[in-house]
């Protein structure tokens, strides 16, 4: 596409009327069946690896843009977990999309009944600004795979990440089928408003109401991965430096705090509190040197408007005097250093909404099975993460603890494996993806039955007698000796 | 009995509470449950029989067949897989996070609310509840108001049977509806029409409280020819099954209309007539075998689709109205103009359209070019045939040379795309769908990777890239020096 037309594209005003001839044409391209072949959905996903195979210094600089984020960051959470999610629906996806088939039970002898994987047909994917490649074509594998046509909408608060996904899905993917909208409120809103076969959306709970309300209009089914507060219990009697490495990166490693599953805040014991306290302070030095600020391995914050936010978590009178490491901020460069926070109260305002950020409040209880009592007063995160030795505590935190997924021993990793489904719930969510989970969720599954003509019994017909209902209920039962002794004992209706 | 918002909002406190106190986690209690589920069926067979004549005037072996079996079915069904679905599912991980295990475990969602329809007023409110205790929920069930009868009967029986701290009934019109909708639940089961069903979803969105819509739509069968006039016997006496033998025609996955070729219309109006006759005899009126229409609303309703005059010309069959009964007589149509209401809206009654088409081949645009159905229906000896409609069109299920049967396996997946409804149940589908399914991953604290950790440098980078590709071979000779 020549830079004229581009300017021009850049230009048009993106109103309902657009979106509403952008889902029309992605339908009739759907009709056609061209999503729906083995061949499409392959060429699209070998175009999406050839695409970060060859572009992945773009994306990095995007990013670098965007978030200041750390090139490792860059290359291994967004390009490397999206290969190897490409990959594998690659590997799989004839298996995927081959029917399974259900085994039959002697009420409705003779027939045959498989479970047919269908697409839904046009897609709408709306993503977050803090792992704009990530986010976004993670859930495009999932829909390609299961043979939609999509709509991608990509977070304006990541311009230039927006900007290059526009670019590169125009250069390497079919634009019949897959296209790229960008903008902000009005555009989501007017993409909102047409009718899709499904929609998905990464983002904040209370953007997720309105993505929700939306697609209750037309019944539209809906999988809404969002955030929460994800707690990290320490229980005493483990390999405390492990530990705090492995909290670390889950924190200030993804994206400096700004990720759905990093950990939000510690509830540890008020015995333990000073010892975890001294090695997170070790590690945070080891890892960032002691001008946090100034690391290049962290990513900085996204805006001033978050900037804004995060500071007035910090200035909050009920928690200012409660920080006991880091709370450096450089707000021209837009940068707030790891910062630890001992005892905050429940009830500030740095406990009571997801923090989405570089700062870290350490909770204190008397006993540490109190810790999972405090949890379940909340609203159900998207993850939340014990570390611990002790069995009976573990089984205790798998038992009682409700969040879209549980991490024992480690943060953040469960992201990259893709057996396990990765989702909400309540508050944090609807619905799972990744793997197979990807496929599934932007397919429905059509139940498909073949009976032949013979096998029918008159017991189904009227009219009705008393000696039918007799045979109905053994009949129904699925009991073979009831079903023969009925049919010797039965005489005429 | 209407209950008030006080009132409502107490039931769900204690739901709550209930749900809070884990006693609904217990394989055991679960168990009890549907057993003593059962054992409702079975201590008031006769009095489901009468609450069913009163309310559709449905004959026993229907309700017996459409309600009563199926859910006695269903519950010990529950009961037989219910340890197999409660138990975690391991899987497995990736080498690199040596030593590591994952399970997926499936927990309750909470306190669930599960709205019922009319039509089948028992097995809709039944079946769904049996996937929600089977998974450890406390349930506030809402029985359909216009089945007055059967709501009055599971009002008073389910108390004496479940344990009533944590499953309550609550009756009532409009507006309980409306006070339930704005309370929050963790869970909403659906059964009803789409209309309805874009209204509970958006009362859910205000609490992100994930939704089963099972809807409707209308359900299609396509008549291939037949040249075996066994095969149409077999045939119309299924379609009939799936008409007017049950309910009269208000199911949500009942035949709505046929398409049939225009050579083939008279042999199956012939056969339908004939069938009709032998079902019900000459006068269908003064069958026992037959139900009634619910209400004067929806009898008004459906005398108002044949009123339309072109509607009124292709009646070929039937056409009889008996308001003081709520009767309407089995109905078919030819060819009535596709742009009257009775091919626009759901019929949800006794009248059968037929439409014709030149071509077979035809069916599968006609059906495209409308709402996608809960369920279609084709009758063909054809497989090339059978793949097209397979891969050609979309549903919530597809039977091939059958009607309803779909409802007695436990193994097939029932709901809606679309229109029709979204998520689906029956089997450990229902469990599924009142389930959360929490991932677990844990991780020992031995053999550690080193480079997982910053400062970042080339090393790091080339570790992480090959580790992430799980590329074990390189990663290997990297570690040994031997990879530059």
């Amino acid at each position: 596409m020549g830079s004229e037309e581009e300017t021009k594209k850049k230009n048009e005003v993106f109103d309902a009327e657009a979106a509403s001839l952008f889902v029309k044409e992605l339908r009739g391209t759907f009709a056609s069946g061209k999503t729906k072949s083995y061949g499409w959905r392959v060429s699209q996903l070998k175009s999406l690896m050839k695409m970060l195979n060859e572009r992945e210094p773009d994306i990095v600089d995007a990013l670098r843009q965007d978030l200041d984020k750390p090139e490792l960051e860059s290359s291994i959470y967004e390009v490397a977990l999206l290969k190897t999610s490409i990959k594998s629906a690659l590997k799989e996806l004839k298996h995927w999309m081959t029917p399974e088939k259900a085994k039959t039970s002697i009420t409705t002898f003779p027939s045959s009944a498989e479970i047919v994987p269908e697409p839904f047909g046009v897609v709408l994917i709306i993503s977050p600004w803090n792992y704009p490649f990530l986010l976004s074509l993670d859930p495009v594998v999932g829909a390609i795979a299961a043979g939609n046509a999509l709509v991608l909408k990509p977070s304006e608060v990541a311009p230039a990440s927006s900007s290059l996904l526009a670019k590169l899905v125009g250069e390497y993917m079919d634009l019949s089928s897959i296209r790229v909208v960008e903008g902000a409120v009005a555009e989501t809103s007017a993409l909102l408003d047409q009718k899709w076969d499904k929609i998905c959306y990464t983002g904040n709970s209370r953007v997720a109401r309105i993505v929700m309300a939306a697609a209750a209009k037309h019944l539209t089914p809906v999988l809404l991965e969002l955030g929460g507060k994800s707690p990290v219990v320490f229980d005493s009697g483990i390999n405390l430096k492990v530990a705090c490495r492995r909290m670390i990166m889950g924190k200030w490693g993804c994206n400096n705090g700004q990720a759905c599953i990093s950990p939000d805040h510690i509830i540890t014991t008020k015995d333990y509190a000073p010892k975890l306290l001294e090695s997170l302070k070790n590690e945070l030095e080891n890892f960032y040197g002691k001008n946090p600020l100034e690391s290049k391995d962290l990513s900085r914050i996204v805006n001033s408007n978050h900037f804004a936010r995060l500071s007035k978590l910090l200035d909050d009178d009920k928690v200012s005097g409660k920080i006991v490491h880091g709370g450096e901020r450089d707000k021209n460069k837009l940068r707030i250093a790891p910062t630890l926070l001992l005892d905050v109260p429940r009830d500030s305002l740095i406990m009571s909404e997801e923090i989405f950020g570089p700062l870290l409040p350490i909770l204190t209880v008397d006993k540490i099975e109190d810790s999972f009592d405090i949890i379940n007063s909340g609203t159900k995160p998207l993850a939340a993460y014990l570390f611990t030795n002790n069995k009976k505590l573990k089984q205790q935190f798998v038992e009682t603890v409700s969040a879209g997924g549980l991490v024992i021993n480690d943060t953040a990793v469960h992201l990259a494996v893709h057996s396990l489904p990765f989702g909400g719930v309540q508050e944090s969510g609807m619905g799972a993806y990744h793997g197979k989970f990807s496929f599934d969720v932007f397919s429905h599954k059509k139940a498909v039955l073949s009976r032949g003509f013979i096998g029918d019994v008159p017991v189904r017909y009227p009219p009705y007698t008393k000696g039918k209902l007799r045979l109905l209920k053994v009949l129904i039962s699925g009991s073979l000796l009831g079903i023969i002794r009925a049919l010797l004992g039965w005489s005429k209706a | 009995m209407a209950a008030a918002m006080g009132e409502i909002e107490d039931k769900l406190a204690e739901l709550r509470q209930t749900f809070r106190s884990g006693i609904t986690k217990s394989g055991a209690w679960r168990k009890n449950q549907l057993r003593a589920l059962i054992e409702l069926l079975q201590d008031n067979e006769d009095k489901i029989f009468k609450a069913l004549h009163q309310d559709l005037g449905k004959h026993p072996v229907e309700t017996y067949r459409d309600e009563i079996g199926l859910i006695k079915k269903s519950a010990k069904y529950a009961l037989s897989c219910l340890d197999k679905w409660m138990a975690p599912k391991k899987r497995r991980l990736p080498l690199l996070f040596f030593p590591a295990s994952g399970e997926v475990v499936s927990e309750p969602f909470g306190v669930v609310l599960i709205c019922s329809a009319w039509n089948f007023p028992i097995n809709l409110a039944l079946e769904p509840l049996i996937g929600a205790i089977a998974a450890g929920n406390t349930v506030m069930l809402k029985p359909s108001e216009l089945a007055v009868e059967c709501a009055s009967f599971l009002a008073e029986t389910i108390p004496l049977y479940l344990d009533c701290k944590a499953i309550k009934v609550t009756n009532g019109g409009v507006d309980v509806c409306e006070q339930l909708l704005q309370q929050k639940w963790n869970k909403i089961f659906f059964t009803g029409s789409p209309r309805v069903g874009s209204i509970v979803m958006s009362a859910a969105a205000k609490h992100l409280t994930p939704v089963t819509l099972e809807l409707g739509g209308k359900c299609p069968a396509i008549l291939d020819t037949l040249s075996s006039p066994l095969d149409i016997k077999v045939t119309v006496k299924r379609i009939i099954g799936g008409k007017f033998a049950s309910c009269n025609g208000q199911v949500c996955v009942g035949v709505d209309y046929i398409l049939v070729e225009k050579k083939f219309a008279a042999t199956l109006i012939e056969s339908l007539k004939t069938t009709i006759k032998k079902f019900y005899g000459e006068n269908p009126k003064d069958s026992k075998s037959i139900s009634r229409i619910i209400n004067e609303y929806h009898f008004e309703r459906l005398r108002k689709l044949l009123k339309d005059p072109l509607v009124a010309d292709a009646i070929v069959h039937g056409g009889l109205l008996d308001k003081e009964n709520l009767f309407i007589e089995p109905t078919i149509l030819l060819d009535p103009p596709l742009d009257a209401e009775i091919m626009t809206e759901e019929i949800f009654g006794p009248i059968l359209p037929i439409i014709t088409l030149n071509n077979i081949q035809e069916s599968i645009e006609f059906i495209n070019s409308r709402p996608k159905p809960l369920a279609i229906y084709a009758f063909t000896k054809d497989e090339t045939f059978k793949k097209q409609i397979v891969s050609g069109t979309s549903s919530g299920s597809l039977i091939f040379n059958d009607t309803l049967v779909q409802q007695l396996c436990d193994v097939l997946p029932f709901g809606g795309v679309g229109q029709s409804g979204i998520g689906r149940y029956h089997g450990h589908y229902s469990f599924e769908t009142f389930s959360h399914e929490k991932a677990i991953m844990q991780r020992s604290f031995f053999l550690e990777l080193e480079p997982r950790y910053p400062p970042w440098n080339d090393f790091k980078m080339k570790f992480l890239r090959l580790a992430y590709d799980f590329d074990y071979f390189n990663l290997l000779l990297l570690l040994l020096g031997l990879k530059r």
